[in-house]
């Protein structure tokens, strides 16, 4: 029989051939044309698993370990791998709340079904101990360990500052900082975060639908290692540090203990204090919130963010410029009857020469210097010379920071001229207007730390360097350059021998010597007491600088202790201590110290 | 005799299919090894993987062919009926004893080892087929012929429709494209495609507008066959009059009709009109251009209805997926997503051997079985497919042009079965892959994993280079 339909067999191969060519040209244009698809393909199976670097460690000068690392371990999730677990159980292995439970979820739930994110921060070794035996009864939770502080003693929070995660604002700002990462907060952690941070790394994975690793992409050749940070060598004494903070307990004040040599800090003491050990993990931000509420403020760094009128530890710079200046020499007599002018004065011998000016602390001695300093015919005009004197006192670093690593450190604050200008009128004021300052009263305004290096200063008769809390980073390391740079002061030294001298028998000498009481067996302390009137109206602070031997000072520091009264009674007996302890290693005057340490200025406030 | 039989029937037997099937059977087994590759299970022929598995279905299915072909071919023309009338029984039963898998009833479990009768009864039908419109002569311009050959074709489809089975049934419309190559009118091929189209566009489009879009098209149409003005306006007020009528009883009395549903009942009210017309002047292809207009009208209704209350939920969504109405990466898309992510990542010449990252690490589903494409596509990249797709491709014209040399009617319709299951499991296999077709499960014929679906193909082919192998001999 003649097939009719034999025609059809074409229309069936063109039929097939064409159906055929859509597939193919399909094909060609998801493989070929478009490169999506490989894209898509990446973010499906490469996992970015981020190596957290453990973070430098911090050591004191004489190398004893200050911080360390604990490990800590964070709970991640991957909600799309969470099967119906047993949730009370999981709860009391991690101790949370069980409520707690879906809320976690739905934020991990939120953030992505398919990506790991946290669930719980920081769970301690113990917990995870526990939990870790466990683990594989709770299908898409796994452990990334990171890295948390630990702190040898506790002590020095103010100095070495703390760890928090990282703001979101920093996260915009740099670009090595991601969602999650740690940042240093304040003190040695946020001045030196660059080098003890380290280097994250990353590993690249290959998971599966599932999030589960399948092994490593490329053989790991494009991982990167994680790089420790470097570890810090401070220039503090912990020991020193731990005593001058036991001296210090129950009341306010700040101790500041430099080298004069190197401008190093041996000690910075803020009390009251807090343990740094209470800002580390996840109950960080609520003993945060504790002590920045606490009305004693335990936050705040008195060292370098208080400031105090600095009394009569004024009287040593006032003297040498008036020296400098030529208004007056070391054998100038002035008298005092019971004080100058306004200003009054204790009983004493007079008149008295320089050296016994600073011994007894004379006010009406420093006021006419302080006179002759700013009525120098030299000058045209009292602003001029007063100008002159802000000169030298710019020099010692006063009324600007200082340039200690740490960023919160305040200026004090010396009057300019156009300040009093302001005040009184152009031309209205001279040198009994401001008088007072001859005293280290009045407008001026100075932090523990400038006292401390002025007195370093006054050691090493004529320069210092820039207080700094770090002594050397990682192995080689050495201190930023601008700690290295002598500053010196355009003051001879030789003016300098008569007010160490003052100081010196203001510790050591005989008639009217107000200091006494800082006296240290067979070492040479020289000091300098002083009495900060409280514009609080409360009582006056106690104020002591001193250094300490007299030739060749290895110690120059600075006591403030509020509301305590006279120098003498308590800020140099503080001084005194802490000089024996860091030149000695201990102390000898047990008597001293045990009225120190039992001295509570706060609880009967 | 039969030993000197034997030897001729080895000499004769088609190679070029031999050889294309072979490659595809190893190119299978080869990407199934990649799809499923671990590394604790390495060895190709481990009997606790599915390739090591697969091996096992291979040999099989070379004992099955060598069967097949030294049976006698009057062996199938004779039991043409008996295997299919068998087969429908085997897929009535395994309604009844078959185990439920994934909600389907479409597997006879044999302890560890399982059958899917559908995967034979393809064969079956085809052979059904031949066999009947062998002995009619194929006239199927007789309507008692088409329609029987239809039911033919349809038995199998409903009982596995009742699985349910719904890629499987689909696979059956296929021998459509044999009853075309015996005659059967192309305007049924043609209002088929017709029907598909208008399937899509219900689903697309606003059905007021569709139903317009009909009506207006049927006035051009009749338009351009008559040229008489007056007699489409008059239409067009007799159909507007009684849209008015059914609009206004609608908003006053009945109050649920939807546009659309008033529309074809406004057509049909005015064919009443019509069909004076129509039958005075005796204009039959106005009646016919009312009558498609009516018709497709009634199928846009219906559609609807059925689409929403028939389909199955992840039916619905895949058909609404595949036509860009929905778009759910993570839910029912999620699947073809992932598997043109595969395919396309492999680029030109593919991520290399066993290199596939989507493929092996699970994101495609059933990557082994019903997409195991996506592992050729990856690993082998647009070259593979290519190759892969020629191979089907030389396979299948191979086979129009064996089926064409026979000198058997029996042998040749059965030959165009053959063709026609293979290419709709190709082009929807792969074009489900690729996200041209909607996901309807079915495999890949020789490449896709499982002893049933290959050892079925193989039948069916071998089935056909038997016949054709002997195409001298007559059958009748």
């Amino acid at each position: 029989m003649k097939d009719a339909f034999i025609g059809r067999k074409y229309i069936i191969i063109t039929f097939v051939i064409l159906a055929s060519l859509i597939l193919l040209l399909r094909l060609f244009i998801i493989q070929v044309v478009k490169d999506t698809y490989r894209l898509s393909a990446d973010n499906n199976v490469l996992r970015y698993v981020t190596q957290y670097p453990a973070r430098g460690l911090i050591y004191d000068r004489n190398n004893k370990l200050m911080v360390f690392n604990q490990a800590a371990y964070d709970l991640m999730v991957v909600p799309a791998q969470v099967t119906s677990i047993d949730t009370a159980e999981f709860c009391k292995l991690l101790e949370i709340p069980v409520s707690s439970f879906r809320d976690r979820m739905n934020m991990a739930v939120s953030y992505s079904r398919r990506a790991p994110s946290v669930f719980l921060k920081q769970i301690s070794a113990e917990s995870y101990a526990r939990f870790q035996e466990k683990l594989f009864s709770f299908p898409g939770f796994y452990v990334q360990p990171r890295t948390l502080r630990k702190y040898s003693k506790p002590i020095a929070g103010h100095i070495l500052g703390y760890v928090s995660e990282v703001d979101e604002s920093v996260v915009k700002k740099d670009p090595y900082y991601k969602a999650g990462d740690y940042i240093g907060k304040l003190g040695i952690e946020e001045a030196y975060e660059k080098y003890l941070r380290g280097r994250r790394g990353v590993s690249i994975y290959l998971v599966d639908v599932y999030s589960r690793i399948k092994g490593s992409y490329a053989d790991g050749r494009l991982d990167t290692i994680a790089v420790q940070g470097e570890d810090v060598i401070s220039t503090v004494d912990m020991d020193l540090q731990e005593y001058g903070e036991l001296l210090m307990k129950n009341k306010s004040g700040s101790i500041v203990a430099l080298e004069p040599k190197t401008g190093e800090v041996l000690a910075l003491v803020s009390s009251p204090n807090y343990d740094p050990g209470l800002l580390v993990g996840r109950i960080r931000s609520e003993n945060f919130m504790k002590l920045s509420a606490d009305t004693s403020l335990p936050l705040f760094n008195r060292a370098i963010q208080a400031k105090y009128p600095p009394g009569s530890t004024f009287k040593p710079i006032n003297g040498l410029i008036g020296l400098q200046e030529n208004v007056t020499e070391p054998s100038t007599l002035f008298g005092c009857n019971h004080g100058y002018m306004f200003v009054g004065c204790h009983s004493h011998s007079s008149p008295l020469d320089l050296v016994h000016g600073i011994s007894n602390s004379c006010n009406a001695y420093f006021c006419q210097v302080f006179r002759r300093i700013l009525e120098n015919p030299a000058y045209p005009s009292v602003e001029a010379a007063y100008e002159k004197w802000k000169e030298y006192l710019d020099q010692f670093g006063f009324g600007q920071r200082l340039g200690i690593e740490f960023t919160n450190e305040l200026t004090g604050f010396i009057p300019s001229p156009a300040y009093y200008d302001r005040y009184y009128g152009k031309n209205r004021w001279k040198a009994l207007t401001i008088i007072s300052m001859a005293i280290g009263q009045g407008e001026v305004e100075t932090t523990p730390l400038q006292m401390a290096n002025m007195t370093a200063a006054i050691a090493n008769r004529g320069y210092y360097f820039t207080p700094h809390i770090v002594k050397s980073i990682g192995t080689d390391g050495k201190p930023d350059q601008k700690y290295l740079t002598k500053h010196t002061i355009a003051i001879d030294s030789a003016n300098f021998e008569s007010i160490v001298t003052g100081m010196e028998e203001a510790v050591n000498g005989s008639a009217g010597a107000t200091a006494r009481v800082a006296a240290i067996k067979d070492i040479i302390v020289c000091g300098k007491t002083g009495t900060a009137q409280n514009s609080q109206g409360k009582k006056d602070h106690s104020v002591f600088i001193a250094f300490a031997p007299k030739d060749d000072p290895k110690i120059a520091i600075a006591v403030y202790v509020e509301n305590a009264g006279f120098g003498a009674t308590y800020a140099a007996p503080v001084a005194s201590l802490m000089i024996e302890k860091y030149l000695n290693g201990e102390v000898t005057n047990k008597y001293s110290e045990q009225r120190m340490l039992e001295l509570n200025l706060i609880a009967g406030d | 005799m039969p030993v000197t039989r034997n030897v001729n029937i080895w000499t004769r037997i088609d190679k070029v299919s031999i050889v294309i099937f072979l490659l595809l059977v190893i190119i299978g087994w080869f990407n199934i090894y990649a799809a499923v590759y671990n590394e604790e299970h390495t060895r190709i022929v481990d009997l606790s993987q599915r390739y090591g598995k697969q091996f096992v279905w291979i040999l099989a299915t070379f004992v099955i062919a060598v069967f097949v072909v030294v049976i006698d071919t009057r062996f199938y023309f004779f039991f043409a009926y008996f295997i299919y009338g068998f087969l429908l029984f085997l897929l009535l039963l395994v309604l009844f004893v078959g185990k439920d898998i994934n909600g389907a009833r479409s597997w006879f479990q044999f302890g560890s080892f399982s059958l899917q009768p559908s995967e034979f009864a393809k064969a079956g039908t085809a052979l059904a087929l031949a066999a009947y419109l062998n002995t009619t002569r194929h006239d199927l311009g007789k309507l008692s012929v088409f329609i029987t050959s239809v039911g033919i074709i349809l038995m199998p489809a409903l009982l596995i429709i009742l699985q349910p089975d719904m890629g499987s049934a689909v696979v059956f419309l296929s021998l459509f494209i044999v009853l075309f190559r015996e005659g059967m009118s192309p305007y049924i091929l043609i209002s088929g495609f017709l029907m598909l189209v208008l399937f899509f566009f219900t689903l697309i489009f606003n059905n007021t507008w569709l139903a317009l879009g009909l009506i207006l098209s049927a006035l051009l149409l009749a338009w351009i066959v008559t040229r008489k003005w007056k007699l489409l306006l008059l239409a067009m007020v007799i159909l507007a009059v009684s849209s008015l009528i059914v609009y206004g009883f609608n908003s006053l009395v009945i109050k649920s009709l939807k546009n659309e549903h008033i529309l074809l009942i406004s057509v049909l009210l005015s064919g009443i009109a019509y069909a004076f017309y129509f039958y005075n002047k005796r204009a039959f292809s106005l009646l016919a251009i009312y009558l498609f207009l009516a018709g497709s009208l009634a199928y846009v209704n219906s559609v609807n209805m059925a689409f929403n209350t028939l389909m199955k939920p992840h039916q619905k969504e895949r058909v609404e997926i595949m036509l860009g109405i929905k778009s759910d990466p993570h839910g029912t898309g999620y699947n073809v997503n992932q598997s043109i992510i595969s395919i396309g990542s492999g680029g030109f010449s593919g991520k290399g051997y066993l290199q596939g990252t989507q493929t092996k690490f699970k994101f495609v589903p059933a990557q082994s079985t019903d997409f195991i494409f996506c592992t050729i596509g990856e690993e082998w990249g647009f070259m593979g497919s290519f190759v892969v797709i020629a191979l089907y491709v030389m396979l299948i014209i191979r086979l129009i042009i064996l089926a064409e040399r026979q000198r058997s009617d029996f042998s040749r319709i059965y030959g165009y079965g053959v063709v026609s299951i293979f290419f709709v499991h190709f082009f929807i296999n792969i074009g489900m892959t690729v996200g041209l077709v909607p996901v309807i499960g079915i495999p890949l014929p020789f490449l896709s994993y499982g002893g049933s679906s290959l050892w079925a193909f193989t039948i069916l082919l071998f089935i056909f280079l038997r016949l054709d192998a002997s195409r001298s001999e007559y059958l009748v």
